[in-house]
């Protein structure tokens, strides 16, 4: 009975509209999931794969539309059936947990409500039936308080947990299928640890099939029996998931592993005055501390990446160094000469030496400026070019990042692609010839390919003109790629600091340990380690 | 009920002419006007060409008019004849010439309006959402107050005060939809401020002039010339209101709302004819109506 | 929390009598000379100054208005000498049965049309009730209003001209009202029509309904549990807002149609430059306006968890 195919998709083919225009966006995707099995479905963005997860439920968000293909659900064509019978099996047979809890939650019920619209509705069972039972699910998802926790609005609850209720919702009617679209992409890894294991043991326990949708491998390693890779709505491959980490097939398979098999080598650590000094900052938003007496020092040619989770005081480190953010006491040394603490007390010599390149690409250029205007004005401003020097000068920094200036000189952000304006964002700060760079998380919006070159040219820049860097990331493999010195922080402090060798070797602070430790490995049997290891040390 | 069949006559060739142009731009054109072109719906079309003609006749008004505009030239409330196509009004002045030099004044001075309304607010608003603190908040604060009063008492209040002279008027309206105008020029700035593109700039050491010049106005265009359109709409509306009311334009100068209150008794004998002043109100705020939803539409479409 | 937001109501309140009181110290020169213009004689302006209490300090003249007009007593018309309260309270009753009238017909009208413009997005119903709708935003009030005296008065269906007297019946009322009242109503009901149109279309996109049709839901049940508890903040200040702007439109329905209220009151005493009656009837519409908008505030105030459920 285990072999008992439960969903089959057969060339299917989706169409998106964009203005009066509708193109393909999944081309022909074949799919078998049998009773039980869990599928992970990976890919970059834009690769299809929550369409392809939605379409299992027979259902396509508003300006898409199945164009071709079939869907059996046990049986039954999703595509020919009757909407009423699409209805009965969504939320009864099948159910979908979605990316974000907290705007799929709707915000004017409380939690249980929403638990139990689904069985008393499908009429699967009585709602003082279905309440119990919420209780039981929200227990076994190891939810805080499950007794009371339904009794809640979505936003008295944190993300992590929304995500476990909203597992729990889908488990509502124990359905044979559930779709997980990206369910733990939006946590930190600490909390994305928790959320995996829960949803993992429920589907165990219940031996609900399952597909599971990611663009991190390492994360659906961990849930998954097989996986299936898209490229833009196309298959690249399909394996056991074993099979599939041991000897992935495809090219494209395999650059998918890239970025953690580029390593810079570690360079001793810096001698000598270090450019930048951050000396025992402490800064405030208001009332609130929400860095404290945090030290350290990044030298010329040395990456130092400052890792930590959302608001453990990362970003507002560097809104200090920049000046956005004058620090309470303490003070920023650039050179051995003390900052002014505010950005207008700076002279522009100062302002020149520190750049900073953003995370979003696409927010951190301006739309309407065309790149020769955006990378031209820091040169223009801090170095007095002008007229032909300027132009031969923006094609040189054009050069440098691995565009083409012949073509894109006169482009304005909008035509190029996430990497490209991330490069734009390099050459930018490279205009203004600094010797210290910020990068705010540069890599983290983009795929993993595109991360690889990114992380390349920073290598070979810093190799060429000597920078230093701050590297501000939660990625502890990028970590690992790129650092010189790491310092980790946790709401605020400084909680560990030294080079990266040291680092990721034992012994470390049990905050380092447990960052260290919860980043997702390619290795199927991480989780169930680390979990069996976890619950040793706990006792 | 014939003359009901007229105007949607003429509104039907106003449809299929703009539908002409459309086509011919679709076909004619290249690049990004054609693109333009390409996703203008039939109501866009039929506004723009609408406010060309607009334009043009109150450009042309001197040429295109029959009769002086302050001229007694008939009897009382004569009717349609070949000589006054749209017969005289209460004192015997021609109607049609005086719709013509209509067009000059009350849009004329209902730009004025809005274009004051519009550089003051929109100044102020980007200033405000730029430096933030004290200013902005006594600045917001102030707006705040003036708008808990509805825009139209508080023009008449004004006028009491000031007195109904054109010049009274456009100011008095201007400084009430200014404060409109700088709700909305600072909403949209503080969007555009804390953008990162905007954070880098202040990091390179720009000055504001540079910031509002180079970063804010820019990405700020598309929704501040939509809200140019809505506010014209609202200024024009309110000044042919107050006209209406004797306390804006009076004559003899020639004014739509006047004109509509001027011959209204004529309505009770069941003549149009103090109707085509109002229709030629109607029809302009439709028309650019149609241009800003179009506009307002392209905008929120290219989000989602 | 509600209680805050009474109280800021409150204070803007305040500093709104205190905007209406202070515009008339914008007057470059002496009101007295102003009102009663160049050739008047010195003493018939200190007569007036007297009578206007100019002599005392600008706080002083605002505390006695303030604490008068909050007593009932708006002091007396510089016109003709009648106590402001008198010309008031009768016009007030007849303007408020006039918007009351025109928000029944407007308000159920409009959510209606408003949600199945959203619900059949795209279709030709909705496209030609948003042309229609924005057509109707765009023409003046007193078009609208000919318009309708043209096709329905003419004909002697309905009166053209609004008497009312202490002996007229309600039903009469509502029948001679009815024009005025439907002037109003269509202004306003494109408005709201639109703007509930574009709040559920917004709240349909949201991925809780997307998550409700996921679980199976029927399109009804979606709409009354899942969208519309989410949806009456917005609506609610829809119709605030169209309230208040009701106030605006009914000056000049008023004098379209002759019908004895506030607004030709008002009108009529700016023509006057009636300073006395203009201030007092501004603040009676002013007050109005913000107490709309507060009731709106609390509503959706009380409507919200997340503001009635702190975490």
């Amino acid at each position: 009975m285990d072999n008992e195919v439960l969903l089959k998709i057969e060339g299917l083919r989706i169409e998106g509209r964009s203005g009066d225009e509708w193109s393909e966006i999944v081309k022909g995707v074949d799919l078998t999931l049998r009773k039980g099995e869990v599928l992970g479905l990976i890919g970059e963005s834009g690769a299809g794969k929550s369409t392809v997860g939605l379409a299992a439920m027979g259902f396509a968000r508003d300006g898409c539309r199945i164009s071709g293909g079939t869907i059996e659900f046990d049986g039954i064509d999703l595509r020919v059936t009757p909407e009423a019978t699409r209805r009965d099996l969504r939320g009864k047979r099948i159910a979908y947990v979605a990316q974000s809890a907290a705007a799929s939650f709707n915000p004017a019920h409380k939690l249980i409500d929403q638990y139990c619209e689904a069985p008393v509705m499908h009429g699967v069972m009585p709602r003082d039936q279905a309440e119990r039972d919420a209780i039981d699910l929200y227990r076994r998802m190891q939810l805080p308080d499950p007794e009371e926790i339904g009794f809640r609005y979505p936003h008295q609850v944190s993300g992590g947990q929304l995500q476990r209720a909203m597992t729990a919702m889908a488990m509502a009617c124990r359905p044979d299928l559930i779709i997980f679209d990206e369910p733990t992409t939006a946590l930190d890894v600490t909390t994305q640890i928790e959320v995996l294991a829960a949803i993992r043991d429920v589907v165990r326990q219940f031996d609900t099939a399952a597909i599971y949708i990611t663009h991190d491998l390492a994360v659906v390693a961990q849930a998954a029996d097989r996986i299936k890779v898209l490229l833009r709505g196309e298959e690249v491959e399909t394996a056991e998931t074993y099979k599939m980490l041991e000897a992935p097939k495809e090219d494209y398979t395999k650059s998918l592993w890239a970025v953690r098999s580029f390593t810079r080598e570690e360079q001793p650590p810096g001698e000598g005055t270090p450019v930048v000094s951050v000396r025992n900052v402490t800064a405030a938003y208001g009332m609130v501390n929400v860095l404290e007496d945090v030290s350290f020092d990044i030298h010329a040619g040395r990456t130092v990446a400052v890792v930590g989770e959302s608001g453990s005081g990362k970003s507002t480190t560097a809104r200090v160094i920049t000046g956005l953010l004058p620090p309470k006491s303490g003070e920023v040394l650039f050179d051995g000469e003390p900052l002014p603490p505010a950005l207008k007390g700076r002279s522009r010599e100062q302002l020149r030496q520190c750049q900073m390149i953003y995370q979003m690409a696409d927010t951190a250029l301006n739309p309407k400026l065309t790149l020769r205007q955006l990378i031209g004005r820091p040169a223009q401003m801090y170095l007095g070019l002008d007229g032909t020097a300027l132009e031969d000068r923006v094609r040189e920094l054009l050069d440098l990042i691995e565009l083409d200036p012949a073509v894109y000189i006169d482009r304005l952000p909008g035509e190029l692609s996430g990497g490209q304006k991330q490069r734009i964002g390099i050459a930018r700060a490279l205009a203004a010839e600094p010797k210290l760079i910020i990068c705010d998380e540069v890599t983290s919006a983009l795929d993993q390919i595109v991360q690889e070159g990114i992380l390349k040219l920073l290598n070979k820049l810093q190799e060429d003109f000597g920078l230093a860097y701050m590297f501000i990331t939660h990625d502890l493999a990028t970590v690992r790629a790129i650092a010189d010195e790491v310092v980790v922080m946790q709401q605020g402090r400084v909680i560990e600091k030294g080079t990266k060798s040291e680092m990721f070797a034992p012994p470390h602070e049990p905050y380092t340990d447990l960052l260290l430790s919860s980043v997702p490995e390619m290795d199927p049997d991480w989780l169930t380690c680390l979990l069996e290891k976890r619950a040793a040390a706990g006792g | 009920m014939s003359f009901f069949l007229w105007v949607v006559l003429g509104l039907a060739v106003l449809f299929a002419v703009a539908a002409g142009l459309r086509a011919v731009a679709r076909t004619t054109l290249t690049g990004s006007a054609r693109t333009l072109a390409n996703d203008m719906p039939l109501t866009a079309a039929f506004g723009i060409l609408v406010i060309l003609i607009y334009a043009f006749v109150a450009i042309a008004t001197p040429v295109l008019a029959p009769f002086p505009e302050r001229e007694i030239v008939g009897t009382q409330f004569e009717a349609w004849s070949a000589e006054h196509p749209l017969g005289t009004d209460r004192i015997g002045r021609d109607m049609l010439s005086r719709l013509i030099y209509g067009a000059r004044n009350t849009v004329g001075i209902a730009f004025a309006t809005t274009a004051l309304a519009f550089i003051v607010g929109s100044v102020l608003g980007i200033w405000a959402a730029l430096t933030g603190g004290w200013v902005d908040q006594i600045l917001s604060r102030f707006v705040d107050a003036l708008m808990a009063i509805p825009a139209l008492i508080f023009s008449l209040l004004l006028l009491t005060i000031f007195g109904t002279s054109i010049t009274a008027l456009i100011l008095v309206i201007a400084s009430v939809d200014a404060t409109r105008v700088y709700r909305l020029a600072r909403a949209v700035a503080q969007g555009i401020v804390v953008m990162d593109y905007v954070e880098a700039a202040q990091l390179r050491g720009e000055r504001s002039w540079y910031l509002i010049r180079r970063e804010i106005l820019p990405n700020a265009m598309a929704p501040l010339v939509a809200e140019f359109g809505l506010r014209f709409c609202f200024v024009f509306l309110a000044i042919s209101s107050l006209s209406f009311l004797g306390l804006g334009i009076k004559p003899p100068t020639a004014d739509w709302g006047s004109m509509v209150r001027d011959n209204a008794t004529l309505i009770t004998f069941g003549d149009v004819t103090p109707l085509l002043p109002a229709g030629c109100i109607a029809l302009l705020t439709v028309a650019v109506n149609f241009v800003v939803d179009w506009q307002l539409y392209r905008a929120s479409g290219l989000k989602e | 929390m509600i209680l805050t937001r009474i109280a800021i109501g409150i204070g803007l309140l305040f500093i709104v009598s205190v905007v209406i009181f202070g515009a008339t110290e914008l007057l470059p020169g002496d009101l007295a000379t102003q009102l009663l213009g160049q050739s008047a004689t010195p003493e018939t302006v200190a007569a007036l100054r007297e009578q206007l209490g100019l002599n005392d300090p600008a706080a002083m003249r605002y505390w006695n208005w303030l604490t008068g007009a909050l007593s009932g007593d708006f002091g007396v018309s510089l016109a003709n000498n009648r106590p402001i309260s008198e010309l008031i309270s009768a016009r007030l009753g007849n303007t408020l049965f006039l918007a009351l009238y025109a928000a029944a017909l407007a308000v159920p009208i409009s959510l209606i049309l408003g949600v199945l413009a959203a619900l059949w997005r795209n279709t030709v119903f909705d496209r030609v009730a948003n042309a229609g709708a924005l057509s109707a935003i765009s023409f003046p009030e007193f078009f609208v209003a000919y318009i309708l005296i043209l096709w329905l008065a003419q004909t002697g269906l309905f009166p053209s001209m609004v008497r009312i007297n202490p002996t007229t019946t309600f039903v009469d009322r509502i029948y001679m009202s009815f024009l005025p009242a439907l002037t109003l109503t269509l202004v306003v009901t494109a408005h709201m029509m639109r703007m509930t149109r574009a709040a559920i279309i917004n709240l349909m996109a949201s991925p809780y309904i997307e998550m409700a049709r996921l679980k199976g839901m029927s399109p009804l049940r979606i709409v009354l549990r899942h969208a519309l508890p989410n949806a009456l903040a917005p609506i609610i200040n829809v119709i605030a807002l169209n309230l208040a702007y009701l106030i605006t439109g009914v000056v000049v329905v008023e004098v379209v149609f002759v019908y004895p209220g506030l607004g030709q009151l008002m009108v009529d005493s700016v023509s006057n430059r009636d300073i006395a009656v203009v201030q007092a009837v501004a603040l009676i519409f002013a007050a109005a306006y913000v107490a709309l908008n507060l009731l709106a505030d609390v509503l959706s105030t009380i409507t919200n968890p997340r503001l009635m459920h702190r975490r």
